[in-house]
Protein backbone atom coordinates (compact mmCIF):
# COMPACT_ATOMS: atom_id res chain seq x y z
CA UNK A 1 0.00 0.00 0.00
CA UNK A 2 2.33 2.63 1.31
CA UNK A 3 6.21 2.50 1.25
CA UNK A 4 6.82 1.16 4.89
CA UNK A 5 11.04 0.88 3.98
CA UNK A 6 11.61 2.67 7.77
CA UNK A 7 9.80 0.03 9.14
CA UNK A 8 10.35 -3.55 9.17
CA UNK A 9 6.49 -4.89 9.82
CA UNK A 10 3.35 -4.33 7.49
CA UNK A 11 1.23 -2.24 10.11
CA UNK A 12 -0.26 1.13 8.81
CA UNK A 13 2.08 3.94 9.34
CA UNK A 14 -0.08 5.78 11.38
CA UNK A 15 -0.24 2.70 13.75
CA UNK A 16 3.62 3.21 14.20
CA UNK A 17 4.87 3.52 17.55
CA UNK A 18 8.51 5.05 16.28
CA UNK A 19 9.61 6.48 12.68
CA UNK A 20 7.87 9.21 10.34
CA UNK A 21 4.15 8.16 10.05
CA UNK A 22 3.11 11.56 8.88
CA UNK A 23 5.16 11.51 5.54
CA UNK A 24 4.54 7.70 4.78
CA UNK A 25 1.23 7.62 5.12
CA UNK A 26 0.43 9.04 1.42
CA UNK A 27 -1.23 12.59 2.81
CA UNK A 28 -0.79 15.46 0.84
CA UNK A 29 1.91 17.96 1.98
CA UNK A 30 2.10 16.83 6.13
CA UNK A 31 -0.24 19.79 7.56
CA UNK A 32 -0.58 18.81 11.47
CA UNK A 33 1.38 17.10 13.66
CA UNK A 34 -1.36 14.57 14.88
CA UNK A 35 -2.47 12.05 12.32
CA UNK A 36 -5.44 9.34 13.15
CA UNK A 37 -6.05 6.73 10.69
CA UNK A 38 -9.46 4.87 10.97
CA UNK A 39 -10.82 1.99 9.01
CA UNK A 40 -14.43 0.52 8.42
CA UNK A 41 -15.63 -2.38 6.20
CA UNK A 42 -19.05 -1.32 4.86
CA UNK A 43 -21.33 -3.89 3.06
CA UNK A 44 -21.83 -2.34 0.11
CA UNK A 45 -20.43 -1.84 -3.24
CA UNK A 46 -17.08 0.76 -3.51
CA UNK A 47 -18.75 2.59 -6.49
CA UNK A 48 -22.05 3.53 -4.35
CA UNK A 49 -19.65 4.06 -1.53
CA UNK A 50 -17.16 6.30 -3.54
CA UNK A 51 -19.67 8.09 -5.16
CA UNK A 52 -21.54 8.55 -2.16
CA UNK A 53 -18.67 10.36 -0.09
CA UNK A 54 -16.79 11.93 -3.36
CA UNK A 55 -20.09 14.46 -3.06
CA UNK A 56 -18.88 16.39 -0.16
CA UNK A 57 -21.96 18.13 0.27
CA UNK A 58 -23.59 14.75 1.42
CA UNK A 59 -20.58 14.40 4.97
CA UNK A 60 -22.33 16.36 7.14
CA UNK A 61 -25.46 14.03 6.85
CA UNK A 62 -22.76 11.51 9.11
CA UNK A 63 -20.29 13.95 9.48
CA UNK A 64 -21.42 15.31 13.20
CA UNK A 65 -19.30 18.48 13.99
CA UNK A 66 -19.21 19.61 10.07
CA UNK A 67 -22.25 21.62 10.39
CA UNK A 68 -22.14 22.50 5.74
CA UNK A 69 -19.88 22.24 3.35
CA UNK A 70 -20.06 24.73 0.39
CA UNK A 71 -19.13 23.08 -3.36
CA UNK A 72 -17.13 26.02 -4.61
CA UNK A 73 -15.48 23.91 -7.41
CA UNK A 74 -14.76 20.21 -8.36
CA UNK A 75 -12.24 20.69 -6.39
CA UNK A 76 -12.85 23.20 -3.85
CA UNK A 77 -15.15 23.13 -1.19
CA UNK A 78 -15.77 25.40 2.20
CA UNK A 79 -15.61 23.28 5.72
CA UNK A 80 -18.08 25.23 8.97
CA UNK A 81 -17.42 22.97 11.55
CA UNK A 82 -18.49 22.67 15.29
CA UNK A 83 -15.85 23.38 18.04
CA UNK A 84 -15.66 23.52 21.56
CA UNK A 85 -17.59 25.97 23.62
CA UNK A 86 -20.03 26.82 20.54
CA UNK A 87 -17.91 28.39 17.92
CA UNK A 88 -17.25 26.98 14.90
CA UNK A 89 -14.03 26.93 12.58
CA UNK A 90 -13.79 27.15 9.26
CA UNK A 91 -11.68 26.41 6.54
CA UNK A 92 -11.30 26.12 2.34
CA UNK A 93 -9.68 22.57 1.17
CA UNK A 94 -8.63 21.76 -1.93
CA UNK A 95 -9.01 17.90 -3.34
CA UNK A 96 -4.91 17.18 -4.32
CA UNK A 97 -5.79 13.14 -5.64
CA UNK A 98 -8.82 11.68 -6.48
CA UNK A 99 -8.82 7.99 -8.14
CA UNK A 100 -12.14 7.04 -9.34
CA UNK A 101 -13.40 4.20 -6.95
CA UNK A 102 -10.03 4.41 -5.26
CA UNK A 103 -8.48 7.61 -3.61
CA UNK A 104 -9.93 10.77 -2.36
CA UNK A 105 -7.30 13.42 -0.56
CA UNK A 106 -7.41 16.41 0.12
CA UNK A 107 -5.73 19.45 2.49
CA UNK A 108 -6.34 22.65 3.54
CA UNK A 109 -5.75 25.83 1.98
CA UNK A 110 -3.72 29.01 3.68
CA UNK A 111 -5.47 30.70 6.41
CA UNK A 112 -7.01 27.37 7.84
CA UNK A 113 -8.91 27.96 11.30
CA UNK A 114 -7.34 24.33 11.94
CA UNK A 115 -4.90 23.25 9.52
CA UNK A 116 -5.65 19.76 7.93
CA UNK A 117 -5.18 17.29 5.50
CA UNK A 118 -6.34 13.91 4.90
CA UNK A 119 -6.44 10.58 2.05
CA UNK A 120 -9.76 8.44 2.25
CA UNK A 121 -8.72 5.13 0.30
CA UNK A 122 -11.30 2.62 -0.90
CA UNK A 123 -11.06 -0.93 -1.72
CA UNK A 124 -13.21 -3.36 -3.20
CA UNK A 125 -13.60 -6.15 -0.14
CA UNK A 126 -15.58 -8.83 -2.44
CA UNK A 127 -18.12 -10.11 -0.27
CA UNK A 128 -17.27 -8.09 2.57
CA UNK A 129 -18.07 -4.73 0.42
CA UNK A 130 -15.85 -1.87 0.24
CA UNK A 131 -13.10 -1.29 3.13
CA UNK A 132 -12.86 2.20 3.96
CA UNK A 133 -9.49 3.72 5.67
CA UNK A 134 -9.55 7.54 6.80
CA UNK A 135 -6.07 9.16 7.34
CA UNK A 136 -6.24 12.16 8.73
CA UNK A 137 -3.43 14.82 9.89
CA UNK A 138 -3.95 18.07 11.75
CA UNK A 139 -2.70 20.93 13.53
CA UNK A 140 -4.38 20.82 17.39
CA UNK A 141 -6.19 24.59 17.98
CA UNK A 142 -4.00 26.11 20.58
CA UNK A 143 -1.43 22.94 20.50
CA UNK A 144 -1.97 20.68 23.68
CA UNK A 145 -3.97 22.51 25.47
CA UNK A 146 -6.43 22.58 23.02
CA UNK A 147 -6.61 19.29 22.12
CA UNK A 148 -7.34 18.80 25.74
CA UNK A 149 -10.27 20.87 25.82
CA UNK A 150 -11.34 19.86 22.31
CA UNK A 151 -10.84 16.09 23.87
CA UNK A 152 -13.39 17.11 26.98
CA UNK A 153 -16.09 18.12 24.15
CA UNK A 154 -15.66 14.90 22.18
CA UNK A 155 -14.87 17.02 19.24
CA UNK A 156 -11.22 15.28 19.27
CA UNK A 157 -10.54 14.18 16.04
CA UNK A 158 -9.34 10.92 16.69
CA UNK A 159 -12.55 10.22 18.26
CA UNK A 160 -14.69 11.72 16.12
CA UNK A 161 -13.07 10.09 13.16
CA UNK A 162 -13.96 6.90 14.44
CA UNK A 163 -17.82 7.53 15.00
CA UNK A 164 -18.12 9.19 11.53
CA UNK A 165 -17.20 6.06 9.93
CA UNK A 166 -19.75 4.41 11.81
CA UNK A 167 -22.15 6.65 11.09
CA UNK A 168 -21.30 6.41 7.37
CA UNK A 169 -21.30 2.73 7.66
CA UNK A 170 -25.07 2.73 9.18
CA UNK A 171 -25.88 5.31 6.63
CA UNK A 172 -24.93 3.24 3.84
CA UNK A 173 -25.50 -0.27 4.96
CA UNK A 174 -29.28 0.56 6.90
CA UNK A 175 -30.44 3.97 4.92
CA UNK A 176 -30.53 6.03 8.77
CA UNK A 177 -28.20 6.41 11.61
CA UNK A 178 -29.27 4.35 14.58
CA UNK A 179 -30.35 6.74 17.89
CA UNK A 180 -32.27 5.58 21.07
CA UNK A 181 -33.17 8.83 21.17
CA UNK A 182 -37.26 8.07 21.93
CA UNK A 183 -38.95 11.22 20.27
CA UNK A 184 -38.13 13.46 17.18
CA UNK A 185 -37.67 16.31 20.28
CA UNK A 186 -34.87 14.23 22.24
CA UNK A 187 -33.13 13.51 18.44
CA UNK A 188 -32.78 17.10 18.07
CA UNK A 189 -31.56 17.43 20.77
CA UNK A 190 -29.12 14.93 20.20
CA UNK A 191 -28.11 16.31 16.67
CA UNK A 192 -27.72 20.09 17.87
CA UNK B 1 -47.26 7.49 29.64
CA UNK B 2 -45.97 5.40 32.32
CA UNK B 3 -43.18 3.26 32.46
CA UNK B 4 -40.42 1.60 34.82
CA UNK B 5 -37.49 3.81 35.35
CA UNK B 6 -34.29 2.78 36.71
CA UNK B 7 -33.02 5.11 39.93
CA UNK B 8 -30.19 3.02 41.43
CA UNK B 9 -29.53 0.14 43.10
CA UNK B 10 -32.69 -1.85 44.18
CA UNK B 11 -34.71 1.29 43.62
CA UNK B 12 -37.07 1.19 40.22
CA UNK B 13 -40.12 3.52 39.74
CA UNK B 14 -43.06 3.76 37.61
CA UNK B 15 -43.03 7.26 36.02
CA UNK B 16 -44.37 9.56 33.80
CA UNK B 17 -42.07 10.11 30.89
CA UNK B 18 -42.71 11.37 27.44
CA UNK B 19 -44.36 9.36 25.17
CA UNK B 20 -41.85 7.51 22.00
CA UNK B 21 -42.44 8.54 18.60
CA UNK B 22 -41.22 7.73 15.01
CA UNK B 23 -37.41 8.78 14.58
CA UNK B 24 -36.23 6.98 11.36
CA UNK B 25 -37.70 5.27 8.94
CA UNK B 26 -37.70 2.02 9.85
CA UNK B 27 -38.89 2.42 13.07
CA UNK B 28 -42.33 1.20 14.48
CA UNK B 29 -43.98 2.37 18.01
CA UNK B 30 -45.62 -0.61 19.73
CA UNK B 31 -48.35 -0.45 22.10
CA UNK B 32 -47.38 -2.69 25.16
CA UNK B 33 -49.61 -5.67 25.70
CA UNK B 34 -46.56 -7.97 27.88
CA UNK B 35 -43.66 -7.54 29.00
CA UNK B 36 -41.53 -9.88 31.57
CA UNK B 37 -39.01 -9.15 34.69
CA UNK B 38 -35.44 -11.16 33.28
CA UNK B 39 -33.05 -12.41 35.47
CA UNK B 40 -31.08 -10.24 34.23
CA UNK B 41 -32.33 -7.78 34.64
CA UNK B 42 -31.99 -8.23 38.30
CA UNK B 43 -28.00 -7.65 37.58
CA UNK B 44 -29.26 -3.89 36.67
CA UNK B 45 -31.55 -3.81 40.18
CA UNK B 46 -28.84 -4.98 41.87
CA UNK B 47 -26.43 -2.66 40.40
CA UNK B 48 -23.68 -4.53 38.62
CA UNK B 49 -23.85 -3.44 35.27
CA UNK B 50 -21.85 0.17 34.22
CA UNK B 51 -23.06 2.98 32.65
CA UNK B 52 -26.64 3.16 33.60
CA UNK B 53 -28.49 6.49 34.38
CA UNK B 54 -31.00 7.13 36.56
CA UNK B 55 -34.25 7.07 34.69
CA UNK B 56 -33.40 4.79 32.01
CA UNK B 57 -36.89 2.48 30.97
CA UNK B 58 -35.90 -1.29 31.53
CA UNK B 59 -37.49 -4.02 30.06
CA UNK B 60 -36.09 -6.11 26.84
CA UNK B 61 -38.86 -9.15 26.71
CA UNK B 62 -42.00 -7.19 25.52
CA UNK B 63 -44.83 -7.77 22.79
CA UNK B 64 -47.51 -5.81 21.53
CA UNK B 65 -49.57 -4.52 18.90
CA UNK B 66 -47.94 -2.09 16.18
CA UNK B 67 -49.85 1.24 16.67
CA UNK B 68 -47.49 3.23 14.50
CA UNK B 69 -45.05 2.80 11.40
CA UNK B 70 -42.15 4.59 10.01
CA UNK B 71 -42.08 4.98 6.17
CA UNK B 72 -39.52 2.02 5.50
CA UNK B 73 -41.50 -0.77 8.37
CA UNK B 74 -42.94 -3.57 6.61
CA UNK B 75 -45.67 -3.68 9.76
CA UNK B 76 -48.99 -2.62 9.82
CA UNK B 77 -50.79 -1.04 12.13
CA UNK B 78 -53.22 -3.34 14.21
CA UNK B 79 -50.68 -6.19 14.05
CA UNK B 80 -49.63 -8.15 17.01
CA UNK B 81 -45.90 -8.96 17.56
CA UNK B 82 -43.12 -10.04 19.47
CA UNK B 83 -40.34 -7.93 19.57
CA UNK B 84 -36.30 -9.26 19.98
CA UNK B 85 -34.14 -8.03 22.52
CA UNK B 86 -31.13 -7.70 20.16
CA UNK B 87 -31.43 -4.47 18.16
CA UNK B 88 -30.12 -5.65 14.71
CA UNK B 89 -29.87 -4.11 11.23
CA UNK B 90 -30.42 -6.78 8.99
CA UNK B 91 -28.16 -5.52 6.77
CA UNK B 92 -24.59 -5.85 7.60
CA UNK B 93 -21.76 -8.47 7.32
CA UNK B 94 -22.60 -10.15 10.74
CA UNK B 95 -26.83 -9.84 10.19
CA UNK B 96 -25.91 -11.62 6.98
CA UNK B 97 -24.33 -14.39 8.79
CA UNK B 98 -27.33 -14.77 11.36
CA UNK B 99 -25.11 -13.63 13.90
CA UNK B 100 -27.82 -11.02 14.87
CA UNK B 101 -26.18 -9.72 18.26
CA UNK B 102 -23.12 -9.02 16.65
CA UNK B 103 -25.01 -6.72 14.71
CA UNK B 104 -22.56 -3.76 13.32
CA UNK B 105 -25.27 -1.06 12.78
CA UNK B 106 -27.58 -1.72 16.38
CA UNK B 107 -25.78 0.56 18.65
CA UNK B 108 -25.85 4.33 18.37
CA UNK B 109 -22.23 5.43 16.78
CA UNK B 110 -21.52 7.21 19.79
CA UNK B 111 -22.18 4.56 22.21
CA UNK B 112 -20.30 2.04 20.66
CA UNK B 113 -17.12 3.64 22.26
CA UNK B 114 -16.97 2.16 25.64
CA UNK B 115 -17.69 -2.23 24.21
CA UNK B 116 -15.38 -0.95 21.67
CA UNK B 117 -12.42 -0.20 24.58
CA UNK B 118 -13.71 -2.95 27.09
CA UNK B 119 -14.29 -5.48 24.20
CA UNK B 120 -12.56 -4.98 21.31
CA UNK B 121 -15.32 -4.24 18.86
CA UNK B 122 -19.23 -2.99 19.93
CA UNK B 123 -21.82 -5.26 19.60
CA UNK B 124 -25.35 -5.24 18.91
CA UNK B 125 -28.07 -2.95 20.63
CA UNK B 126 -29.85 -4.28 23.50
CA UNK B 127 -33.43 -2.72 24.91
CA UNK B 128 -33.06 -1.29 28.20
CA UNK B 129 -29.98 -2.24 29.21
CA UNK B 130 -27.55 0.18 29.80
CA UNK B 131 -26.32 3.13 27.93
CA UNK B 132 -23.31 0.59 26.64
CA UNK B 133 -25.59 -1.48 24.70
CA UNK B 134 -27.35 1.46 23.15
CA UNK B 135 -29.32 3.29 25.88
CA UNK B 136 -32.94 2.18 23.99
CA UNK B 137 -35.86 2.52 26.15
CA UNK B 138 -37.00 -0.18 27.07
CA UNK B 139 -40.45 -2.44 27.03
CA UNK B 140 -41.68 -2.21 30.59
CA UNK B 141 -43.80 0.43 29.38
CA UNK B 142 -46.80 1.11 28.07
CA UNK B 143 -45.39 2.39 24.45
CA UNK B 144 -41.98 1.37 23.01
CA UNK B 145 -40.12 2.92 19.63
CA UNK B 146 -38.76 -0.18 17.94
CA UNK B 147 -35.90 0.19 15.79
CA UNK B 148 -35.55 -1.52 12.53
CA UNK B 149 -39.19 -2.81 12.68
CA UNK B 150 -38.68 -4.31 9.26
CA UNK B 151 -36.40 -6.82 10.63
CA UNK B 152 -36.74 -7.85 13.78
CA UNK B 153 -40.12 -8.33 15.53
CA UNK B 154 -42.26 -11.61 14.33
CA UNK B 155 -46.21 -11.18 13.67
CA UNK B 156 -47.71 -13.47 15.65
CA UNK B 157 -51.12 -15.04 14.39
CA UNK B 158 -54.10 -13.86 15.41
CA UNK B 159 -56.08 -15.62 18.29
CA UNK B 160 -52.54 -16.40 19.73
CA UNK B 161 -52.59 -15.66 23.84
CA UNK B 162 -49.76 -13.30 24.61
CA UNK B 163 -48.57 -15.61 27.59
CA UNK B 164 -47.57 -18.66 25.16
CA UNK B 165 -45.24 -16.47 22.22
CA UNK B 166 -43.88 -13.65 24.79
CA UNK B 167 -40.80 -15.66 25.80
CA UNK B 168 -39.65 -15.53 22.10
CA UNK B 169 -38.19 -12.00 22.47
CA UNK B 170 -35.18 -13.84 24.92
CA UNK B 171 -35.23 -16.61 26.82
CA UNK B 172 -36.94 -19.13 25.14
CA UNK B 173 -34.81 -18.70 22.08
CA UNK B 174 -31.46 -18.13 24.74
CA UNK B 175 -32.27 -21.65 25.95
CA UNK B 176 -32.22 -22.89 22.62
CA UNK B 177 -29.24 -21.25 21.92
CA UNK B 178 -27.30 -22.78 24.92
CA UNK B 179 -28.44 -25.93 23.79
CA UNK B 180 -27.40 -25.68 20.30
CA UNK B 181 -24.25 -24.37 21.74
CA UNK B 182 -23.64 -27.63 23.65
CA UNK B 183 -23.51 -29.72 20.43
CA UNK B 184 -25.71 -32.02 21.48
CA UNK B 185 -25.48 -35.57 20.16
CA UNK B 186 -27.79 -38.62 20.61
CA UNK B 187 -26.71 -40.61 23.70
CA UNK B 188 -25.45 -37.30 25.75
CA UNK B 189 -25.60 -36.40 29.11
CA UNK B 190 -25.77 -32.81 29.53
CA UNK B 191 -25.55 -31.00 32.93
CA UNK B 192 -27.12 -27.34 33.17
CA UNK B 193 -26.42 -24.88 35.90
CA UNK B 194 -28.83 -22.82 36.88
CA UNK B 195 -33.02 -23.41 36.36
CA UNK B 196 -34.37 -20.28 36.03
CA UNK B 197 -36.25 -19.75 32.80
CA UNK B 198 -33.14 -19.61 30.46
CA UNK B 199 -31.93 -23.01 32.33
CA UNK B 200 -35.38 -24.64 31.97
CA UNK B 201 -35.67 -23.82 28.33
CA UNK B 202 -31.93 -25.13 27.90
CA UNK B 203 -33.23 -28.69 29.69
CA UNK B 204 -36.33 -29.03 27.27
CA UNK B 205 -34.10 -27.74 24.41
CA UNK B 206 -31.53 -30.42 24.73
CA UNK B 207 -34.26 -33.08 25.56
CA UNK B 208 -35.59 -32.29 21.93
CA UNK B 209 -32.18 -32.45 20.05
CA UNK B 210 -31.49 -35.72 21.27
CA UNK B 211 -29.90 -35.93 25.14
CA UNK B 212 -30.25 -38.99 26.74
CA UNK B 213 -30.33 -37.38 30.10
CA UNK B 214 -30.03 -33.96 31.60
CA UNK B 215 -28.86 -33.28 34.67
CA UNK B 216 -30.26 -29.75 35.92
CA UNK B 217 -28.35 -28.24 38.84
CA UNK B 218 -29.91 -25.34 41.21
CA UNK B 219 -30.81 -24.85 44.97
CA UNK B 220 -34.32 -23.84 44.46
CA UNK B 221 -36.31 -26.66 44.91
CA UNK B 222 -39.02 -25.42 43.68
CA UNK B 223 -37.13 -24.71 40.11
CA UNK B 224 -35.69 -28.18 40.56
CA UNK B 225 -39.20 -29.91 40.87
CA UNK B 226 -39.85 -27.65 37.31
CA UNK B 227 -36.75 -29.53 35.33
CA UNK B 228 -37.52 -32.62 36.96
CA UNK B 229 -41.12 -32.36 35.49
CA UNK B 230 -39.33 -32.12 32.08
CA UNK B 231 -37.49 -35.45 32.29
CA UNK B 232 -34.07 -34.21 34.27
CA UNK B 233 -32.46 -35.58 37.27
CA UNK B 234 -31.71 -32.99 39.62
CA UNK B 235 -28.66 -32.12 42.14
CA UNK B 236 -29.26 -29.54 44.82
CA UNK B 237 -25.66 -28.10 45.43
CA UNK B 238 -26.79 -27.36 48.86
CA UNK B 239 -27.25 -30.99 49.96
CA UNK B 240 -24.85 -32.37 47.39
CA UNK B 241 -21.58 -31.98 46.18
CA UNK B 242 -21.82 -31.00 42.87
CA UNK B 243 -18.38 -32.38 41.10
CA UNK B 244 -18.81 -35.89 43.19
CA UNK B 245 -22.43 -35.95 42.12
CA UNK B 246 -21.80 -35.75 38.46
CA UNK B 247 -19.08 -37.79 38.29
CA UNK B 248 -20.99 -40.58 39.85
CA UNK B 249 -24.07 -40.01 37.65
CA UNK B 250 -21.60 -40.32 34.45
CA UNK B 251 -19.94 -43.31 35.40
CA UNK B 252 -16.59 -41.40 36.22
CA UNK B 253 -16.96 -39.58 32.76
CA UNK B 254 -18.47 -36.39 33.29
CA UNK B 255 -21.31 -34.92 31.49
CA UNK B 256 -20.48 -34.73 27.84
CA UNK B 257 -21.91 -30.96 28.05
CA UNK B 258 -21.97 -28.35 30.31
CA UNK B 259 -24.49 -25.00 29.76
CA UNK B 260 -23.87 -22.47 32.36
CA UNK B 261 -27.20 -20.70 32.97
CA UNK B 262 -26.44 -18.85 35.75
CA UNK B 263 -23.68 -16.53 35.60
CA UNK B 264 -22.43 -13.42 37.10
CA UNK B 265 -24.49 -13.18 40.34
CA UNK B 266 -24.11 -16.89 41.32
CA UNK B 267 -25.33 -17.92 44.52
CA UNK B 268 -23.52 -19.88 46.98
CA UNK B 269 -20.79 -19.44 49.82
CA UNK B 270 -17.98 -20.20 48.13
CA UNK B 271 -14.41 -18.98 48.68
CA UNK B 272 -14.50 -17.38 45.05
CA UNK B 273 -17.56 -15.92 44.94
CA UNK B 274 -17.43 -14.44 48.25
CA UNK B 275 -14.04 -12.31 46.77
CA UNK B 276 -15.61 -11.59 43.37
CA UNK B 277 -18.79 -10.18 45.61
CA UNK B 278 -16.20 -8.38 47.27
CA UNK B 279 -14.45 -6.80 44.40
CA UNK B 280 -17.36 -5.97 42.69
CA UNK B 281 -18.91 -4.13 44.99
CA UNK B 282 -15.63 -2.19 46.21
CA UNK B 283 -15.57 -1.63 41.94
CA UNK B 284 -12.66 -3.72 41.57
CA UNK B 285 -14.65 -4.95 38.76
CA UNK B 286 -14.91 -8.81 38.65
CA UNK B 287 -17.83 -11.06 37.75
CA UNK B 288 -19.33 -13.56 40.08
CA UNK B 289 -18.73 -16.38 38.42
CA UNK B 290 -18.61 -20.08 40.26
CA UNK B 291 -20.91 -21.97 38.12
CA UNK B 292 -18.38 -21.39 35.26
CA UNK B 293 -15.65 -22.50 36.90
CA UNK B 294 -17.55 -25.65 38.12
CA UNK B 295 -18.75 -26.68 34.94
CA UNK B 296 -15.41 -26.47 33.37
CA UNK B 297 -14.04 -28.51 35.53
CA UNK B 298 -16.91 -31.21 35.65
CA UNK B 299 -16.97 -31.27 31.43
CA UNK B 300 -16.02 -34.78 30.33
CA UNK B 301 -12.29 -34.54 28.25
CA UNK B 302 -13.29 -33.29 24.91
CA UNK B 303 -16.87 -32.10 25.82
CA UNK B 304 -18.35 -29.28 24.96
CA UNK B 305 -19.06 -25.97 27.19
CA UNK B 306 -21.85 -23.55 26.45
CA UNK B 307 -22.30 -20.45 28.08
CA UNK B 308 -25.25 -18.41 27.85
CA UNK B 309 -25.01 -17.04 31.20
CA UNK B 310 -24.43 -13.21 31.12
CA UNK B 311 -20.62 -12.26 32.14
CA UNK B 312 -19.58 -8.20 31.96
CA UNK B 313 -16.00 -7.58 32.54
CA UNK B 314 -13.37 -10.56 33.88
CA UNK B 315 -12.96 -12.79 35.97
CA UNK B 316 -10.34 -14.30 38.57
CA UNK B 317 -8.89 -17.77 38.89
CA UNK B 318 -10.88 -18.91 35.45
CA UNK B 319 -9.48 -22.10 34.83
CA UNK B 320 -7.72 -22.05 31.36
CA UNK B 321 -5.70 -24.98 32.10
CA UNK B 322 -8.87 -27.42 32.04
CA UNK B 323 -10.26 -25.96 28.87
CA UNK B 324 -6.81 -26.14 27.32
CA UNK B 325 -5.36 -29.74 28.73
CA UNK B 326 -9.36 -31.64 28.38
CA UNK B 327 -9.86 -29.99 24.89
CA UNK B 328 -13.00 -28.18 25.85
CA UNK B 329 -15.00 -26.07 22.98
CA UNK B 330 -16.41 -23.19 24.78
CA UNK B 331 -19.40 -21.72 23.04
CA UNK B 332 -21.11 -18.77 23.74
CA UNK B 333 -22.64 -15.12 22.89
CA UNK B 334 -25.87 -13.00 23.31
CA UNK B 335 -28.74 -14.62 21.79
CA UNK B 336 -29.07 -13.99 17.52
CA UNK B 337 -32.57 -14.17 18.72
CA UNK B 338 -33.84 -13.16 15.20
CA UNK B 339 -32.38 -16.07 13.71
CA UNK B 340 -34.53 -18.48 16.07
CA UNK B 341 -38.00 -16.82 16.26
CA UNK B 342 -39.72 -18.06 13.54
CA UNK B 343 -38.87 -21.79 14.19
CA UNK B 344 -39.51 -21.36 17.57
CA UNK B 345 -43.16 -19.84 16.98
CA UNK B 346 -43.55 -23.19 15.10
CA UNK B 347 -42.35 -25.34 17.53
CA UNK B 348 -44.71 -23.71 20.28
CA UNK B 349 -48.15 -23.35 17.82
CA UNK B 350 -47.57 -27.34 17.20
CA UNK B 351 -47.38 -27.93 21.02
CA UNK B 352 -43.62 -28.91 20.87
CA UNK B 353 -42.59 -26.42 23.29
CA UNK B 354 -44.76 -25.30 26.43
CA UNK B 355 -43.57 -21.98 28.03
CA UNK B 356 -46.48 -20.99 30.08
CA UNK B 357 -45.84 -23.59 33.29
CA UNK B 358 -43.20 -20.79 33.84
CA UNK B 359 -45.10 -17.86 34.59
CA UNK B 360 -45.77 -17.69 38.43
CA UNK B 361 -46.82 -13.94 38.51
CA UNK B 362 -48.97 -11.52 36.44
CA UNK B 363 -49.27 -8.23 37.34
CA UNK B 364 -50.14 -5.03 36.13
CA UNK B 365 -47.37 -2.65 35.11
CA UNK B 366 -47.56 0.21 37.69
CA UNK B 367 -46.77 -2.96 40.51
CA UNK B 368 -43.71 -3.37 38.92
CA UNK B 369 -41.59 -2.37 41.43
CA UNK B 370 -43.01 -5.09 43.64
CA UNK B 371 -42.22 -7.80 40.83
CA UNK B 372 -38.51 -7.26 41.11
CA UNK B 373 -38.67 -7.07 44.41
CA UNK B 374 -39.99 -10.50 44.49
CA UNK B 375 -38.34 -11.66 41.93
CA UNK B 376 -34.84 -10.69 43.43
CA UNK B 377 -36.05 -12.12 47.34
CA UNK B 378 -38.38 -15.42 46.49
CA UNK B 379 -36.55 -17.16 43.65
CA UNK B 380 -38.01 -20.10 44.69
CA UNK B 381 -41.76 -19.35 44.09
CA UNK B 382 -41.17 -16.59 41.51
CA UNK B 383 -39.78 -18.17 38.66
CA UNK B 384 -41.31 -15.74 36.17
CA UNK B 385 -43.01 -11.74 36.34
CA UNK B 386 -45.17 -10.90 33.40
CA UNK B 387 -46.57 -7.30 33.91
CA UNK B 388 -49.20 -6.06 31.64
CA UNK B 389 -50.44 -2.28 31.39
CA UNK B 390 -53.80 -1.91 32.09
CA UNK B 391 -54.11 -5.34 33.99
CA UNK B 392 -55.65 -4.03 37.20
Amino acid sequence: MHDTKSHSDDAPPSTWKRGDALTESGIPDDKGSSIVARAVTINRPVAEVFAYFRDFANLPTFMENVERIDILSDTRSHWVVKAPAGKTVEWDAVVTEQTQDSVIAWRSEPGADVANSGRVEFRDAGARGTVVTATIAYDPPAGIVGKLIAKMFQREPAIQARRDLRRFKQLMETGEIATAAMNRKQHEEELA
Amino acid sequence: MRALAWHGKHDVRVDTVDDPEIVNPRDCIIKVTATAICGSDLHLYDGYIPTMRAGDILGHEFMGEVVEVGAKSTLKKGQKVVVPFTIACGSCYHCGKHQYSACDNGLPADNQDIAQELYGQPMSGLFGYSHMTGGYAGGQAEYVRVPFSDVGPIVIPDGVEDEKVLFLSDILPTGWMAAENAEIEPGDTVAVWGCGPVGLFAVQSAFLMGAERVIAIDHFPHRLELAKKFGAETINYKESAVYEALMVMTGGIGPDAVIDSVGLEAHGFFVDNVLDQIKASTFLGTDRAHSIRQAIIACRKGGRVSMPAVYGGFIDKFPLGALMEKGLTLKTGQTHVQHYMPALLNAIMEGKIDTTFLISHRMDLEDAPKGYDMFKNNQNEVTKVVLKPGFN
